[in-house]
């Protein structure tokens, strides 16, 4: 009984001191000359770069904007939360960024799966949400606080499926999904539509679940169906296995992929067999445009690297959002969403961003192939 | 038909490497009668310790990557390594509560593997590493027309998976440890009675159990070179599942029942839908559990280990 009540009393105590840590982190964190920002992200978790480089991107636009005098003499503070690339640490990411950090818009996440999982969230509170990369059309139509300043899948479906057809001449085509991911599924399935308006044939369609190792099966049926080219929409975790594999077996066909392959770690995972691999992405560093060589020198020179697709989305969202907090009349999230939902003709990093009635960015996409760690650029496909 | 080879081949090359993580189950649910969860974990930290040691030498130039003195090398290393932490978690997990209720200690073991695998990820990261690469790919043998094919990895993975088997039953079967191995699984009372030191017994049986799985982390790492701290999870699973369709408890069934599960999975995405692959696994063990409890060379109350 007498521990019972030690426990009891103990448990009580421990209660007090984190209310009372609570209380004292939100009287610090509502400085009145700071915004804050909410971001969550895969900062670790099997798609790590994909959060780490948003994330990088993120941090520089911020710099640039609070360097350039902030948003009306304020300045942005973006909090980051890690959701270890999973759909239910996403939702309370955002839980706690609305409720308790008291955010006044959300930028994340890049993976389709965890942005729908938090959507809902961020709707339910009305606080604007802006996803980088989430290509899946479904993300946005969650609520009409819900933007993206990518393209979507409908789109980057096609621009693979003509590509398969028109440049690599691609007649037989087999598609390898992971079926966990909203992604890899949404994206399968628009590039299975165009590619069999445009003529051609799906001789094979595959499954496989993110985390498997193994997937020697599938690509033997892929193999023994004969197709010229392999479609997987997948992220590069598995399909840089994916691509070895098929390479041990001896599939000579081309393998082509969605914007989930850009990652420093798909050559590192996949070595030379990804090489020769063609995907659809956001941009390209190999870009002669001014702004695109200005935003590379000024990442590299921050963090030594060269800023992949996700990067530049991330640079981008970050930048739309600051544009929207300058232009919004009060710091109200009604006020702030139709300013986000205003945005026409922004000059971002990968290209000129219009958010139209879905709340959508439509936008060229890029074809590159992969050369070792570089992707080297092939072709601009536009809407 | 040859594609049938290719599932065939294939399926062979994942069951090995599920026997090797099934008999670490199966040996030590022969003696304590305890599902050690914490085994594929084990496994895990083996795949990582491969990868740490691998960079290491290749770094400090001890030797050349690929080549077979640096295979052996780590995987003796991640061996010795696992063997410890294997006999770190009997000892300080498991003997504390011997002679509390069975259920007690089987969520002991829940926690154990739950502490490996998030302490992995802030030890190694979430991230998925690279594996380094040990040892070179060759093709052995190709048909002519190019569909059957057997790497060298196969063979490698085949080869160790077997000798580690063949090593472990010689042990088991002609030594004196392994005749006290089989007393303690008989009767840990009466063997104790006997002068057969019982914890010392169990301890190496964890140390056995625990280098075997690290065997299995090295072979995966080198055939599929990505590895994490949940990677133990799924496969865990799938070789306990091999361990109770070949009847836990019984060596040779929890082989047997690997190289099936291996193959069913295989011929499953081969023939079937590849949507189904782990399906497949849940759904033999529930099929197993339902018609033939004992597995399918276990009986109830003989001979275990």
């Amino acid at each position: 009984m007498k521990n019972l009540f030690t426990f009891t009393s103990l448990l009580f105590a421990l209660a007090l001191a984190t209310t009372a840590c609570t209380k004292k982190t939100d009287t610090t964190s509502q400085s009145s000359d700071e915004i804050l920002v909410g971001e969550f992200g895969s900062l670790t978790g099997s798609e790590a770069t994909f959060g780490q480089m948003t994330n990088k991107g993120i941090a520089l636009a911020v710099e640039e904007i609070n360097s350039a005098g902030g948003v009306n003499g304020k300045k942005i503070r973006v909090i980051t939360l890690d959701n270890q690339g999973k759909s239910e640490e996403s939702v309370s990411a955002v839980t706690k960024l609305i409720t308790q950090n008291k955010v006044v818009a959300v930028l994340g996440e890049v993976a389709s799966s965890r942005s729908l999982a938090a959507a809902p969230i961020a709707q339910q509170y009305k606080v604007p949400m802006i996803s980088p990369s989430s290509t899946n059309p479904k993300v946005t139509e969650v609520g009409d606080y819900i933007f993206r300043v990518c393209f979507i899948d409908p789109f980057q479906g096609t621009v693979m499926a003509k590509f398969a057809h028109e440049n690599l001449k691609a007649k037989k085509v087999a598609i390898l999904t992971d079926v966990k991911s909203d992604y890899s599924v949404g994206l399968a399935k628009f590039f299975k539509e165009t590619y069999t308006k445009l003529g051609g044939t799906i001789v094979s369609e595959q499954s496989y679940s993110s985390g498997d190792i193994d997937f020697k099966g599938q690509l033997t049926n892929i193999k023994t169906a004969k197709a010229d080219a392999i479609f997987i929409p997948g992220y590069y975790t598995e399909v840089g296995l994916i691509a070895r594999q098929a390479r041990q077996i001896g599939i000579k066909a081309d393998l082509m992929g969605g914007d989930g392959w850009d990652s420093s770690k798909l050559s590192e995972i996949g070595g030379e067999a990804v090489n020769g691999g063609y995907f659809s992405n956001h941009y390209t560093s190999e870009s002669k445009e001014p702004v695109v060589v200005g935003f590379v020198e000024k990442f590299k020179k921050k963090f030594g690297e060269t800023p992949d697709g996700l990067a530049a989305m991330g640079y981008d969202a970050a930048l739309v959002l600051g544009e929207a907090l300058k232009k919004a009349p009060d710091l109200s999230p009604q006020a702030i969403r139709d300013a986000v939902a205003q945005t026409k003709d922004f000059q971002g990093v990968t290209g000129k961003i219009t958010i139209n009635g879905e709340r959508n960015a439509v936008k060229p996409a890029v074809v590159v192939k992969v050369d070792g760690t570089v992707n080297r650029f092939v072709t601009t496909v536009n809407p | 038909m040859e594609e049938f080879v290719q599932h065939f081949i294939n399926g062979i090359s994942l069951g090995s490497i599920y026997a090797l993580i099934a008999i670490g189950y199966t040996m030590v649910y022969g003696i304590l009668q305890l599902i050690n969860f914490a085994h594929s974990d084990v496994y895990m930290i083996g795949a990582f310790t491969g990868y740490y040691f691998g960079n290491y030498i290749s770094r400090l130039g001890w030797v050349t990557l690929p080549s077979w003195s640096a295979f052996f090398f780590t995987l003796a290393c991640a061996m010795l390594v696992c063997g410890f932490l294997g006999f770190m978690i009997e000892r300080f997990a498991y003997r504390p509560l011997r002679k509390a209720p069975k259920l007690n200690i089987l969520i002991t073991a829940i926690g154990i593997s739950l502490f490996l695998e998030y302490t992995g990820q802030i030890v190694f990261g979430a991230d998925p590493k690279v594996f380094p690469n040990l040892l070179n790919d060759v093709e052995l043998f190709s048909s002519e027309s190019g569909n059957v094919r057997i790497s060298s990895f196969d063979i490698v993975i085949l080869t160790v998976s077997v000798s580690l088997v063949v090593i472990l039953n010689f042990i088991i079967f002609k030594t004196k440890l392994g005749k006290a191995m089989r007393a303690t699984s008989f009767n840990d009372t009466w063997a104790a009675l006997m002068g057969i030191p019982v914890d010392r017994i169990i301890s190496y049986t964890f140390v056995i159990g625990s280098a075997l799985a690290a065997a299995g982390g090295i072979l995966v790492g080198i055939k599929y070179p990505k590895i994490e701290p949940l990677m133990g999870v799924m496969i865990g699973l799938k070789a306990f599942v091999a361990a109770v369709l070949g009847g836990i408890g019984n060596l040779t069934g929890a082989v047997i029942g690997a190289l099936i599960m291996g193959l069913a999975e295989q011929f499953v995405v081969g023939y079937g839908s590849s949507t189904y692959r782990d399906a497949l696994a849940f759904g033999i063990l529930i099929v197993i559990l339902l018609f033939k409890p004992a597995g399918l060379l276990g009986k109830f109350g003989v001979e275990k280990v």
